[in-house]
């Protein structure tokens, strides 16, 4: 009897690479759009804007796909990002010297409510939509509460280069943003957990079956709390560049959580759990970014921005449904 | 069970019988990859018990579900007293008198008796709904069949016990008058006593003139109610036998195309049974009292009992899903209470669930990451994780071979294997960490006879190299020619303990008494 | 019917001696720490507003809960009865039922919608409820301020008036609670819902069509929101796009409804103790006016007695509650 064949098949290799070939291709045609309303998008210039801007959305997608692996979800983690902004101006107050204690700060403040999300979940079994809806609201009002209702306080030029400053011009390379470096570290970060660390293959476990995994010995709640924990770790890390890039205001974080879960789907990761991978983050986000691009330079209004990210959630998901019955 | 079937049942032939009421000629269904039905034709006669049996993939079910209407065949016709039929849906053939009582019950269970009766048929008075009514109609029916009368119309189906919720599927079933019943593995969850009062039920409906197919796996069973036998194999029928004419030996042989000479592998000898590994001493939980339990290294102990009897509760205490609160569990000595199921892994005890898909599976995923699952769970998370298996020194493809899992490539989705294959992998998911203890619950359910005998021989040689196994099975002959001993649950504990190779009779008492 | 009254009968006794003892204790610690009387007319109007508008959502909710699928648009959808009721009547009494009629519309509209996307487009009703809701916002973003109205006189004696010695809140709150029990326990829909909330394939085996039934909550569910809006702009008396959303009116609704015994995956429910829970949460909100607390902290404080809430539930039943 042959030994038997330690690989993945070619046929599983084949399909895998269509379906990223396929998700290129959206990207490409989303850009080729853009550029025709604006022939000015190819340059250097512009696309590192593009990628700057983009940055919080690929970090929160890659924290939301942790948790959506396992079958949860996080719709606290726009709300830990206006946190993360509010706290980081009340604190620094302009005092360009804190920024060196008040960032790491901010982030573990981010890692502990979304640790506290992920022992809510794991420990007192409340469903994930419930208990992040419910932290929501109650970290937008510990937010409102401690800015009394306003964006008070003032970030220093040290914290906000974090956000929208620009790297040293290394030779011919230059006006690479500092974000881009942030969004590097993190993305290593994400996939040496997701793809090389055994915790990628316990997450996947956790959410193609939670009894099986737990009877096998995994330690479940553990590792869905660590996952809800690397969920609110990236909303602070988020918080902080978009804090750089936009200022302090209450609202910078609103609906960020349904773009993260919007992103993270359209990159083909399963909603039930027990699918993703760093890449469909990367790549959805960067596709949801696009359209939005694309949207603003057709001059959509501002207030049916709404309504359309609306619909593209539910043609994203919609699809990957069709696409899961497709293949059956 | 090895008495004679009683002749009374067997003899009675309804008047004018002979005219099949069932016929379904030639029928052929494929699937992609695969032919599951090929030209089979298959007749019933008024009044009669005719048994389909084959093994697991044989076609049994395909046929059943072209009868019942959830299938269309690509061709081939189905005769109803002569008149050609064809079934667009389930409804379609629930009206033209054809029910199926499927393995899987199909009851709501936060609706009462009565409410699952009438699931989609509902009796309205004026556009209001007349609970009244159909509590009526139920409890009469139930009258009519001679069922137990603390099945009452009005309880909640959750309140009832298993055996009681098929009785309620049965009255579900002929509630709309069918004239044909086709019942799967209707005794699959009945214990002895149960299996008795449906067999009984059995012949008063063939008494009321009601023809019935009967799928089963149970050789003895058959033989005992059916007046014919047809057996399938690789969607084409072998033959059909007369009761009268058959017996178990034949009927295998037609099944599997082979002599099962050696059903069991044989037994541990003396000098081949080691030291006590685990010792539950005076255990009890909120369920169970008095349970003494050993285990010695290289023994296979066998758990028998009825539903009932608390050997599912037994298994959730080892396998850390229940908590103890009286009495010691000792694993080499050392107490080790299992407080949940990662303690129990940790502790050195592994467990195969009985329900595979919902406890067992990670559906999804490849074969090989089932394999290496618990091998990456006792590791640290933030490990490499091909390190895990690396620094034990395991080769899955090794250990995949050992167990003797047919797969192209171990990347494979462990949804798309058998269910032989799938209780190998599960099997290999243990073999790769080494536990002390392994706990099988039901170790063959659903899967087909060339390959249970491939899991006994697995368990068996997993206990040669030393391991402590417990084997929790319903199934008699297995139970008993598998064990070196026989551990006997009756009202939540233990009731007292057999040699292998106990006769079904000796359990059975212990069992029951 | 007489199975449900029976069960009816034993749960309520626990879950209305729990509000009795959560309403001595509000008072007592309003009497020690609160600002100003605790029985006043004032105190009790409010606590009655909340609780019906609250209530209804809730009931609404359950529909959609007994399938096990969920309604995240319910807040939204009260912003947008909000919003457009008063637009819709142009201060004219005589359009006060047109108005209400074809505000209905558009819950049963926005119910079906939802419905399709869950059953046709094999969404989760988790996204496609929310992606929904963010339509709607998207339709008050664009709106508010571009449509202007007035509400009726005499529309707001919805919230204010009374028949006989009852309150009319009371009386809308009675009304949608015994029809949501009667198309629940008499008609065919009713236990066509709970036998897909039950077990949806057995369902569809039974002949049932599970898609209509799916649509069919929903729409009861968006229905229930927009007459819950109806009371609130009647009682606000003017167009207020935040209302909605301010309250979390969709997370409250789940929330009761879990605490009051309706699971998330179907199959079971019980109206009367999500009622009863219901008038402990108006009970919790007007502990906190009459404690001064500021309405910041209040939204946190929301926020976790709806996860202590359903914790205290999911723990209780060890089950996995989805």
């Amino acid at each position: 009897m042959s030994a038997l064949s330690d690989a993945a098949g070619q046929p599983a290799r084949l399909a895998m690479l269509l379906r990223a070939m396929s998700g290129v291709l959206v990207l490409l045609c989303l850009f080729a759009a853009i550029v025709f309303f604006d022939p000015n998008f190819l340059h250097p210039g512009p696309m590192m804007a593009f990628v700057k801007r983009s940055t919080p959305l690929m970090i929160l997608a890659m924290g939301q796909l942790f948790v959506i692996v396992t079958g949860g979800f996080d719709l606290s983690v726009g709300a830990i990002v206006s946190f993360t902004v509010l706290s980081s101006a009340l604190l620094l107050n302009g005092d360009a010297a804190g920024t060196w204690w008040v960032v790491p700060l901010v982030l573990a403040l981010g890692a502990m409510l979304g640790t506290i999300n992920g022992l809510v979940v794991s420990r007192l079994r409340v469903p994930s939509i419930i208990a992040t809806l419910g932290m929501m609201i109650s970290i937008n009002g510990a937010g409102l509460y401690w800015s009394g209702g306003s964006a008070r306080g003032y970030l220093p030029d040290a914290y906000r280069v974090l956000g929208r400053g620009n790297l040293p011009a290394i030779g011919p390379i230059s006006g690479v943003p500092v974000a881009m470096l942030v969004l590097l570290a993190v993305v290593l970060g994400a996939s040496w957990l997701m793809h090389r660390a055994s915790f990628g293959k316990m997450l996947l476990a956790v959410g193609d079956n939670a009894r099986a995994a737990e009877l096998a010995g995994v330690p479940v709640n553990r590792v869905r709390t660590l996952s809800f924990m690397l969920s609110g770790l990236s909303a602070g890390i988020a918080g902080v560049l978009l804090g750089g890039f936009s200022g302090p205001s209450t609202g910078v974080g609103a609906g960020l959580e349904m773009q993260a879960i919007s992103a993270t789907v359209i990159g083909g990761a399963q909603l039930v759990g027990g699918r993703g991978s760093v890449a469909m983050a990367l790549a959805g986000s960067l596709t949801l970014q696009a359209l939005f691009t694309l949207l603003n330079l057709i001059g959509l209004p501002k207030p049916l921005r709404d309504a359309v990210q609306g619909a593209i959630l539910i043609a994203a998901v919609a699809y990957s449904a069709l696409r899961e019955t497709r293949k059956h | 069970m090895t008495t004679r079937p009683d002749t009374a049942a067997r003899t009675t032939v309804a008047p004018g019988a002979f005219a099949p009421v069932l016929e379904m000629r030639g029928i052929t269904k494929r699937f992609p990859g695969v032919v599951a039905l090929d030209e089979v034709s298959f007749d019933c006669r008024q009044g009669e018990v005719h048994a389909l049996v084959g093994e697991n993939g044989a076609g049994k079910s395909t046929l059943m579900n072209v009868l019942g209407g959830a299938i269309r065949p690509d061709s081939g016709e189905i005769r109803l007293d002569g008149a050609h039929a064809s079934f667009r849906h389930p409804l379609a053939a629930r009206r033209a008198g054809i029910g199926v009582i499927h393995q899987e019950l199909s009851l709501i269970p936060d609706r009462t008796v009565a409410q699952n009766v009438f699931l989609g048929r509902e009796i309205t008075r004026h556009g209001v709904l007349d609970g009244a009514a159909m509590r009526r109609a139920t409890a009469q029916l139930i009258e009519r069949l001679g069922l137990p009368t603390d099945i009452a119309a009005d309880r909640l189906v959750r309140s009832l016990s298993v055996a009681q919720q098929q009785l309620v599927e049965i009255v579900k079933a002929l509630s709309v008058a069918p004239r044909i019943l086709v019942m799967d593995e209707p005794t699959a969850a009945l214990a002895e006593p149960e299996a008795e009062a449906l067999f009984r039920l059995i012949g008063q409906l063939r008494a009321q003139g009601l023809t019935i197919v009967y799928i089963s796996h149970r050789l003895t069973e058959v033989l005992r109610l059916a007046q014919r036998i047809t057996v399938l194999k690789d969607g084409r029928i072998v033959g059909t036998l007369a009761a009268a004419e058959a017996d178990v030996g034949r009927i295998v042989r037609m099944m599997v195309g082979r002599d099962i000479a050696q059903m069991f592998p044989p037994r541990a000898k003396e000098g081949e049974i080691g030291p006590m590994v685990l010792r539950l001493a005076g255990v009890a939980t909120p369920v169970l009292h008095g349970i003494d339990l050993t285990l010695r290294a290289g023994e296979i102990v066998g758990l028998a009992g009825l539903q009932g009897s608390g050997r599912h509760e037994l298994l959730r205490v080892l396998c850390g899903r229940s908590r103890v609160t009286a009495g010691e569990v000792e694993i080499n000595g050392h107490a080790r209470p299992f407080r949940s199921p990662r303690e129990a892994v940790l502790g050195g005890l592994g467990y195969l669930p009985d329900d595979r898909k919902q406890e067992g599976l990670l559906a999804g995923q490849s074969v090989r990451d089932n394999m290496l699952l618990t091998v990456r769970a006792l590791a640290s998370l933030f490990a490499g994780r091909e390190s895990a298996a690396r620094r034990r020194g395991i080769s899955i493809s090794d250990i995949a071979r050992q167990v003797d899992v047919r797969v192209p490539h171990l990347g494979v989705k462990m949804g798309q294997l058998s269910g032989g294959n799938q209780q190998k992998a599960l099997v290999a998911r243990w073999l790769a960490v080494a536990p002390q203890i392994l706990v099988f619950s039901e170790p063959t359910r659903g899967i087909d006879i060339n390959a249970k005998s491939g899991i006994h021989h697995l368990m068996r040689t997993a206990a040669r190299s030393g391991k402590a196994i417990l084997m929790d099975s319903s199934e008699l002959p297995e139970l008993i020619g598998n064990s070196d001993r026989i551990v006997v649950m009756r009202e939540h504990t233990v009731a007292g303990e057999l040699p292998g190779g106990a006769s079904e009779a000796a359990v059975m008492e212990l069992a029951t008494r | 019917m007489r199975y449900s009254l029976a069960r009816l009968l034993r749960l309520l006794p626990a879950a209305y001696w729990i509000l009795v003892v959560c309403f001595l204790v509000t008072w007592a610690l309003c009497e020690r720490f609160g600002q100003g009387d605790f029985l006043t007319l004032e105190n009790f109007n409010n606590f009655i507003a909340r609780s019906v508008a609250l209530g209804i959502v809730a009931i609404g909710q359950t529909f959609a809960l007994l399938v096990a699928s969920v309604d995240l648009s319910v807040a939204n959808l009260i912003s947008v009865t909000v919003v457009t009721a008063p637009f819709l009547m142009q201060g004219d009494p005589a359009l006060i039922l047109p108005a209400m009629l074809g505000l209905l519309a558009i819950g049963v509209l926005v119910g079906l919608v939802n419905g399709l996307i869950i059953t046709r487009l094999r969404v989760s009703p988790l996204i496609a409820t929310l992606g929904v809701g963010l339509l709607l916002q998207g339709f008050i973003n664009a709106s508010f301020g571009h449509l202007p109205g007035k509400v009726a006189p005499g529309f707001q004696s919805l919230a204010y008036g009374s028949v006989g010695p009852f309150p009319a809140p009371l009386l809308l709150l009675v009304g949608v609670t015994v029809l949501a029990m009667a198309v629940l326990h008499l008609t065919r829909f009713g236990a066509h819902l709970y036998g897909v909330g039950g077990n949806a394939e057995v369902a569809r085996l039974s002949g049932i069509h599970t898609g209509r039934v799916m649509i069919g909550a929903h729409m009861m569910s968006a229905c229930a929101a927009v007459i819950s809006g109806i009371f609130l702009v009647s009682r606000l008396g003017s167009a207020a796009p935040w209302v909605g959303t301010e309250s979390a009116y969709d997370l409250q609704s789940i929330a009761v409804a879990v605490m009051g015994g309706t699971t998330l995956s179907g199959g079971r429910g019980a109206i009367g103790t999500t009622l009863a829970c219901v008038l402990v949460f108006s009970l919790i909100d007007l502990l906190f006016n009459q404690m001064g607390i500021d309405s910041f902290l209040k939204q946190v404080l929301r926020g976790m007695i709806v996860i202590v809430a359903v914790a205290s539930y999911a723990v209780r039943e060890r089950r996995a509650v989805a």
